[in-house]
């Protein structure tokens, strides 16, 4: 019932599903109050260079005697490049992660689950909308974008933050911006700095003229946010099959055996995590399914 | 015993007491013995030496939130229905070592578990329960990254399927179409009569096992008491579901309210996922030592009943026993014929039988249909 947005890459696995590969922090930057980006190298050279990952999806990342954890690609899609993975401090094992210095030693699986449909999205306007931590699975798709900026029409960010110091990749937004991305930011609580916009992120579509004919959403962030984001959507007349959403579940495996991540009939690490609206339409809306 | 082995199809027929030499050949084979035996106050699976550890003379009685044993006045070696534990427990171990992580140094050294798997015969698997395991074969073997070591257990396994012939009162895979005659899969396939096994041959490891065992051609009269204690197997299932209506019944009731009248009984105690023969769903754990250096990653059984299940960071998905309760039987009965394109109930009757107060999906599914 439930097709792939787009089909998933290769499996990487060999050994077994759960098999883990070493992987070294090579950088790691601060992008916001307990947030960080890891830079991550496989100690494996033959796995590293055989590593590719498609924008959306995600790799399991295991920190030995804490646990494993879900995380999305936040980096280029470009080949053999370390992998960037934009963490937030949330729990036992994020926390853990924020231990980790320059040259400690994760264990990593993946790529897993399914990507933004680019190449479904050439010639499109895009409405990329996002709040906190749900800027990392898309900020590969504005590198692609903007190394194949010819391709797209027009792309309005919408991003919204609790705070202006909350905000990720702030050093970015100059270069997005020269690439002609055009951001709409707002954050719940201002700052005496902040000049912008205060409220939730769906408001922003209020300032966006789109055409419903030729213009792609694509959210992440907080389910309420995603779920608001949609409505103002369909409101505008854009078709459920051009929007996209990434969706967030506990995932165990990664690999859609345990059971954890279930949306009615899709395993959101297999058929998503971002799938058509048009697909998860019936569920989306069922509270606490 | 004539000089031909019987074909793959073929019925034959053995003494009663030969059942004990299909076992020493399977020993001889290598196999270990898992069969029901009596327990402490229920018929169980486990390893067993022998004929002699069969429950021969006992039944049990099953209902809704009950089981009995009870003793039969008869010396049936196969007269229970079903084990609470299912086969699901050997096969797909409630604790399994999936690698060890080692810290060497800067880095550290993963060992996938190179535990052989165990070569297990299992012995009275009911129809039911053989169409569980080719629903699980399905979950773990059939996509993109099939389970290492339950495809090595079960490509391992030898069946030995005893077709039911007392069904009983929780049952109803006549509904689910699981049974009560065992379907493709099996090595043998025994029907009990009073005083001889028919043997169906499934397979040529099974042609192998029976050609060392003492047997005949079934005859006429033989083949038709098996085809009327099935036929009237059939007609006795304690329990039924209508399933024309399924999934789309589910999908378009996920509001009802009946899901509020359930959640009021329910306990969220996960016994009917324990005892489900189809239900997968796991938790993966470290288990470090006491220097931390060394850790086991396991793969625990884990059940959609528990709060932690559905938890993200902020929150749970499903905080409250109804949304609990809706998942697993829409799971059960209707997105798992999307996800693996069949139902992932076998109509066993368990969750029945071990729900501590009696929930019973077929009046559940029958009271979400009667007002709808
Ligand atoms: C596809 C996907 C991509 C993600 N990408 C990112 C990302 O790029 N950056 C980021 O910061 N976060 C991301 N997350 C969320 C991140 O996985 C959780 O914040 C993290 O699992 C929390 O674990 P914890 O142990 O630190 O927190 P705790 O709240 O202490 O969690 C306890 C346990 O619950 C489980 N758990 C909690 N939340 C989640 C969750 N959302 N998903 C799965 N298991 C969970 C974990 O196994 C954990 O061990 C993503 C989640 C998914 C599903
Ligand atoms: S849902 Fe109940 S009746 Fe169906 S297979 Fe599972 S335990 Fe048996
Ligand atoms: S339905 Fe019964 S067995 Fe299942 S969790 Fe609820 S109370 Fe327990």
């Amino acid at each position: 019932m439930m097709k792939p947005t787009t089909a998933p890459a290769t499996p990487p696995a060999r050994n077994g599903p759960m098999r883990l590969y070493p992987a070294r922090v090579v950088e790691i930057k601060e992008e916001a109050y307990a947030i960080m980006t890891y830079s991550l190298v496989f100690d494996d050279e033959g796995m590293q260079r055989r590593y590719s990952f498609q924008p959306g999806q995600f790799n399991m990342v295991y920190l030995p005697a804490i646990g494993e954890v879900p995380i999305s690609v936040s980096s280029a899609p470009a080949p053999q490049q370390p992998l960037g993975h934009t963490i937030r401090f949330a729990g036992n094992v994020t926390r853990a992660i924020g231990r980790l210095r320059v040259g400690d030693v994760v264990g990593l699986r993946g790529p897993y689950g399914t990507a933004w449909p680019l190449e479904r999205l050439r010639g499109q306007d895009l409405c990329i909308v996002t709040g906190g931590i749900g800027l990392a699975p898309l900020r590969p798709v504005l590198y692609h974008v903007m190394q194949h900026r010819a391709d797209f029409g027009r792309i309005f960010l919408l991003y919204g933050a609790r705070t202006p110091s909350d905000m990720l990749y702030t050093d970015e937004f100059d270069s997005w911006e020269r690439q002609e991305i055009n951001l709409r930011l707002t954050v719940d609580r201002a700052d005496e700095s902040w000049r912008g916009n205060v409220g939730v992120v769906p408001m922003l579509f209020y300032q966006l003229r789109l055409d419903p004919k030729k213009t792609s959403v694509l959210a992440c962030g907080p389910e309420i946010m995603i779920r608001f984001g949609i409505y103002e959507a369909l409101a505008r007349r854009i078709p459920k099959e051009q929007i996209y959403v990434s969706m967030e579940r506990n995932m165990k495996c990664g690999v859609g055996f345990c059971g954890h991540c279930q949306l009615g009939p899709a395993f959101v690490c297999r058929e998503g995590p971002v799938f058509s609206y048009a697909a998860i339409e019936p569920f989306f809306g069922v509270e606490d399914f | 015993m004539p000089d031909l082995t019987p074909n793959i199809g073929a019925f034959a027929s053995i003494a009663k007491e030969d059942l004990a030499r299909v076992f020493q050949v399977l020993q001889e084979m290598g196999y270990t013995l898992l069969g029901p035996t009596l327990g402490e106050t229920a018929i169980v699976y486990d390893e067993i030496e022998g004929v002699d550890d069969l429950p021969i003379g006992w039944g049990d009685e099953q209902e809704a939130a009950t089981y009995r044993l009870r003793p039969r006045n008869d010396t049936a070696y196969f007269g229970y229905t079903l084990a609470p534990q299912s086969w699901k427990r050997f096969l797909y171990p409630p604790v399994q070592k999936l690698l060890t992580l080692t810290v060497q140094g800067e880095t550290f050294e993963i060992d996938g578990n190179a535990e052989p798997a165990p070569r297990y015969a299992l012995i009275g698997v009911r129809a039911c329960e053989l169409r569980a395991m080719a629903i699980q074969d399905r979950v773990f073997l059939s996509g993109h990254f099939p389970v290492p070591d339950y495809r090595a257990r079960r490509q391992r396994a030898f069946v030995l399927a005893v077709n039911c012939t007392e069904p009983g009162n929780t049952c109803f895979c006549a509904s689910m179409g699981a049974g009560p005659r065992v379907g493709p899969g099996f090595d043998l396939a025994l029907t009990e009569l009073e005083e001889i096994f028919v043997v169906e041959v499934g397979s040529e490891l099974g042609r192998q096992v029976l050609s060392q065992t003492p047997w005949r051609p079934a005859g006429a009269f033989e083949l038709q008491n098996v085809r009327r204690a099935l036929a009237e197997a059939e007609q006795h299932m304690g329990r039924h579901l209508d399933t024309s209506d399924l999934p789309d019944l589910l999908y378009q009731n996920l509001e009802h309210r009946h899901w509020d009248q359930v959640a009021q009984r329910c306990l969220s105690c996960t016994n009917c996922t324990q005892v489900c023969p189809t239900c997968f769903c796991s938790d993966v754990l470290d288990q470090p030592d006491l220097t931390g250096q060394r850790t086991d990653r396991l793969r625990v059984w884990d059940s959609c009943f528990s709060l932690a299940f559905s938890h993200v960071h902020g929150g749970n998905i499903r905080p409250h026993t109804r949304s609990r309760y809706r998942q697993w039987l829409t799971h059960k009965l209707a997105s798992w014929i999307d996800q693996f394109g069949s139902s992932g109930c076998v109509g066993c009757g368990r969750c029945i039988t071990w729900c501590p107060v009696g929930i019973d999906l077929t009046a559940e599914v029958a009271a979400i249909r009667a007002e709808v």
